[in-house]
């Protein structure tokens, strides 16, 4: 992975910059020991790793805003960071940057159940924000796998998507509001517990801009009322083409599930190992849940079950019970566990027309024979996110090289097909290099030309997104 | 100048540009007058954009050009039992305008309905977009995919941009199941208070209610719940007892209710200014009252549970002022007021800045956006 060479004026006056970040922060909240720093040398991405210059953890706006007027003045790179679960190497430090990590402010400031939204400081994790409103029947609907640990300042970040968003939409769909600060230093307010905006729509282009565009302080987050029951039914087929064609038919007949899993025979052979959550012999699974009252339920399942049996189905499991349900879920949710514990695996995040899922899948499992190594695919089927998962052996040399160019090709083929390179993990620097597959140079400029706006000395962030070539002109001062 | 192809209008625009000249971008002309009053020498027609170039059911993907009219698209949806989720408002009625609205301009204005409470605006229905910048250039952003967070969301900015940073030539939404059926709850003799609170009570209910509003000269409430036959009646009636220690509620079935609040059609035949407020729903009846605490014709009507409210006022009352510290906005619909200003300084600059990098020489729309 090319990574820009550091800014050595910018090396040669670490001792400076440290003492201004010292002057404006308390003393345990920068960090710049070598072996200290070291704890920010990856995200969840951990084939690359680089420490970074000095780290802070700030417990304000107001530090932040501080820090980022220094850094402004002193030309220093900033790569924000939540909780580091990024799959993309969004929050990769370059050598010569300060981590700005936010997740020590973690607070709820202002909770209001009548107008449904809740603001947190952007540190606070996913699943604690549904964890401050739970005691009243209500939550946050973006539910991330890893949304015990991710913060909602990388979900804004990443725009970041979860098993329900067939029914409850991604982020976007769910921020109302940020406070965010500029790399200036300058605090701006954008949106707030109101819907839409009057002028242009820059809540929407900051959410999913990887931290390149400012620091996103506090969040204003809309909250729903749980649904009064959820239920699974879980589906085994003969054949992908047959799961694909079966989870088409369920969204055409008008039923609108809050979530559609698919597992391929390769990722339920590994999950049955490892949670041994009784799942059938079939090549493909399918969990389809849906919502409501008891009668409701049983409705909605009725109709799915109709479909699916025009499909043969080789097993057909209707949950009757909380347990029932937990063990239906119980594998799917283990899957990445499961896979980790046989293998490295890289986890791809490319999205395709839903009605291309068969012939995708199909051309994976080519590939899969063409490279020499497996592939299990476990994704949300609804909205055609796929998470191929290549596994490889990090000690074996060439493996992950292999894997990278296996997973390359499999980006392609979903631009190829309609869809993109990433649903909801990001670009980050992991398909910053393949950006051109899905995008000219001229539609390149015109996000890029955002980032002049919002940072015109392109130190936030700055190697990330877009090929380096494609912005170099901008990065080099 | 009505143009067919994104190469055609990329050319014009380009051209445009190197002459200095400023141009109105016009798809069925039926919300002209949402935007501020724009400097222009000539008009650039997307009507001739007309195509519906794929939809798949089965994946919920519409994509069309821009100038493709409204109605076509959802007649098309309709035939497949699909419709766009936002309800977009048909603005003809309210401002008076004619024509045919077009899918171009439901995207530029950023144009929703009733169902916006639960299903999002169109902002979140959208998808993809191709546009031609202010210097002729082609650019796309977004696909056809739900979920797609390739590169920034370029999408999302050029929804409500009212062609400032580009003229739209494709569109592309997701889309969802039409309801089997609908039904309404109504209360009446709520105070406008109380009805805020019934509507809350609504929507924080597990009903997944799609529509809460009020018209306030009327003293009705109206909660709507949509989807297959026997949920909804399971659910209107779990809501009638949610909302009856509130006022007497009764079910009914009546669409025409719910066009006429997304069309504002009360307000049609009056001779008025009307205003649209978007503030926090527990806000709404304090900014009302400071309404027609000045004027004793103002009428407001709620739409997404209180937290929209439009106003019909004596042309010469301040609305803005109404707002006095509660956050959000106002933006006058019909009336010689400015029609939207930036929220505050900083975001002003960030707007301006941003038009100035996708139109250098302001040929787009100039001025419509104050
Ligand atoms: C096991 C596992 C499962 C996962 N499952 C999912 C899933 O189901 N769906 C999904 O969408 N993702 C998933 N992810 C990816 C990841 O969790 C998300 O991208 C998450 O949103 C990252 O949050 P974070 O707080 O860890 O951010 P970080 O990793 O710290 O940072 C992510 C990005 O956000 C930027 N950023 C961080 N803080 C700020 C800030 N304050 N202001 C501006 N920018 C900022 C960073 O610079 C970086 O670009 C998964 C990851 C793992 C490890």
């Amino acid at each position: 992975m090319e990574m820009p060479k550091p800014n050595k004026q910018v090396l040669m006056r670490k001792a400076h910059i440290l003492r201004r970040l010292q002057d404006v922060l308390p003393e345990n909240a920068v960090i710049f020991e070598e072996q200290e720093v070291r704890a920010y040398e990856c995200d969840a991405l951990t084939a690359y790793r680089c420490p970074p210059m000095i780290a802070v953890l700030p417990s304000s706006t107001e530090e932040v805003s501080a820090v980022l007027k220094i850094c402004h003045e002193e030309d220093v790179p900033v790569v924000p960071r939540g909780s580091g679960t990024s799959l993309a190497g969004g929050a990769l430090p370059t050598s010569d940057c300060v981590i700005l990590g936010v997740a020590r402010m973690n607070a709820v400031l202002e909770t209001n159940y009548d107008d449904r939204y809740i603001r947190v400081q952007s540190g606070r994790t996913n699943l604690s924000v549904t964890g401050a409103v739970e005691q009243n029947d209500f939550f946050y609907a973006p539910d991330p796998s890893s949304q015990l640990a991710c913060a909602i300042a990388g979900n804004v970040a990443m725009n970041s998507g979860g098993a329900h968003c067939l029914k409850y939409g991604v982020t976007t769909n769910n921020l109302l509001g940020v406070k965010i600060v500029m790399m200036d230093g300058e605090v701006v307010e954008i949106g707030g517990a109101y819907l839409d905006s009057t002028g242009l729509d820059l809540l929407g282009v900051i959410c999913g801009s990887e931290g390149q565009l400012g620091v996103v302080t506090e969040a204003t987050l809309r909250i729903l009322r749980k649904p009064e029951g959820a239920r699974p039914v879980l589906m085994g087929f003969d054949s992908n083409e047959v799961a694909g064609a079966c989870v088409s038919d369920i969204i055409k007949a008008g039923v609108l599930p809050v979530a559609i899993e698919f597992m391929d025979r390769p990722c339920v052979e590994a999950v049955e190992d490892f949670a041994k959550a009784g799942y059938p012999e079939a090549e493909a699974v399918l969990i389809v849940e849906v919502e409501g009252s008891d009668a409701e339920i049983d409705d909605q399942l009725e109709k799915i079950k109709k479909i699916a049996l025009k499909h043969k189905p080789v097993e057909l499991r209707e949950s009757k019970s909380e347990e029932e349900s937990a063990a239906i879920w119980a594998g799917r949710k283990a899957a990445f566990g499961a896979m980790g514990r046989i293998n490295d695996y890289m986890c791809l995040d490319g999205t395709i027309p839903v009605n291309e899922l068969p012939k995708v899948l199909h051309r994976i499992g080519e590939m899969s024979e063409k490279y020499g190594l497996k592939v299990a695919n476990v994704f949300h089927a609804g909205d055609g996110n796929m998470h191929p998962l290549i596994l490889f052996d990090a000690n074996k040399p060439g493996d992950l090289e292999l894997c990278e160019e296996f997973g390359a090709e499999v980006l392609r083929l979903c631009v190829e097909v309609g869809g993109c390179l990433t649903g909801e993990h990001g670009v980050g620097v992991e398909k910053r290099d393949l950006m051109l597959t899905q995008y000219s140079e001229i539609d390149l400029e015109a996000q890029m030309k955002v980032k002049d706006v919002f940072d015109p000395k392109w130190l936030l962030n700055a190697a990330k997104v877009f090929p380096l070539a494609s912005s170099d002109d901008r990065r080099l001062i | 100048m009505i143009l067919s192809t994104e190469k055609g209008v990329a050319q014009y625009v380009s051209d445009a540009n190197a002459n200095g000249r400023k141009l109105r971008i016009q798809g069925g002309g039926t919300r002209q007058a949402l935007g501020n009053p724009c400097q222009s020498n000539a008009v650039l027609s997307t009507a001739g954009l007309n195509n519906i170039s794929l939809y798949e059911p089965s994946a919920l993907t519409i994509v069309a050009a821009s100038g493709t009219p409204l109605a076509d698209i959802e007649k098309e949806l309709l035939a497949e039992g699909q419709r766009l989720p936002f309800e977009p408002m048909d603005h003809r009625g309210l401002l008076g305008s004619t024509g045919t609205p077009t899918i171009g301009g439901v995207v530029a204005c950023n144009i929703s309905g009733p169902a916006r409470i639960q299903a999002g605006a169109c902002r979140d229905s959208l998808i993809g977009i191709r546009m031609v910048d202010g210097t002729g250039a082609v650019i796309k952003n977004g696909g056809r995919v739900m979920k797609n967070v390739t590169g920034y969301d370029l999408v999302k900015l050029m929804a409500g941009s009212f062609g400032t940073l580009g003229v739209l030539t494709e569109v592309a939404f997701k889309v969802l199941p039409a309801p089997e059926t609908s039904a309404t709850v109504l209360v009446e003799g709520l105070s406008d208070e109380q009805a805020i609170a019934a509507m809350s009570a609504g929507l924080t209910a597990p009903y997944g209610v799609s529509g809460a509003a009020h018209i306030s000269k009327d003293r009705t409430t109206l909660i709507r719940v949509e989807g297959f036959e026997k949920s909804v009646a399971y659910r209107v009636s779990q809501l009638q007892s949610v909302l009856a220690p509130l006022g007497e509620a009764s079910i009914v079935s009546n669409d025409n209710l719910w066009k006429s609040v997304r069309d504002v059609e009360p307000f049609h035949a009056l001779d008025t200014a009307v205003w649209r407020i978007s503030v926090p729903p527990s806000d709404g009846a304090k900014v009302a009252k400071t309404l027609e605490a000045s004027n004793d014709t103002v009428q407001i009507i709620y739409d997404w549970g209180g937290g929209l409210i439009w106003a019909s006022t004596p042309d010469d009352l301040d609305v803005r002022a109404a707002l006095n510290g509660i956050s959000g906005y106002a933006e006058c619909v019909r009336g010689t007021h400015i029609k939207r200003l930036p929220q505050n300084a900083a975001i002003a600059r960030i707007e301006k800045g941003l038009r100035a990098k996708f139109d250098p020489n302001g040929i787009l729309n100039a001025g419509i956006m104050g």
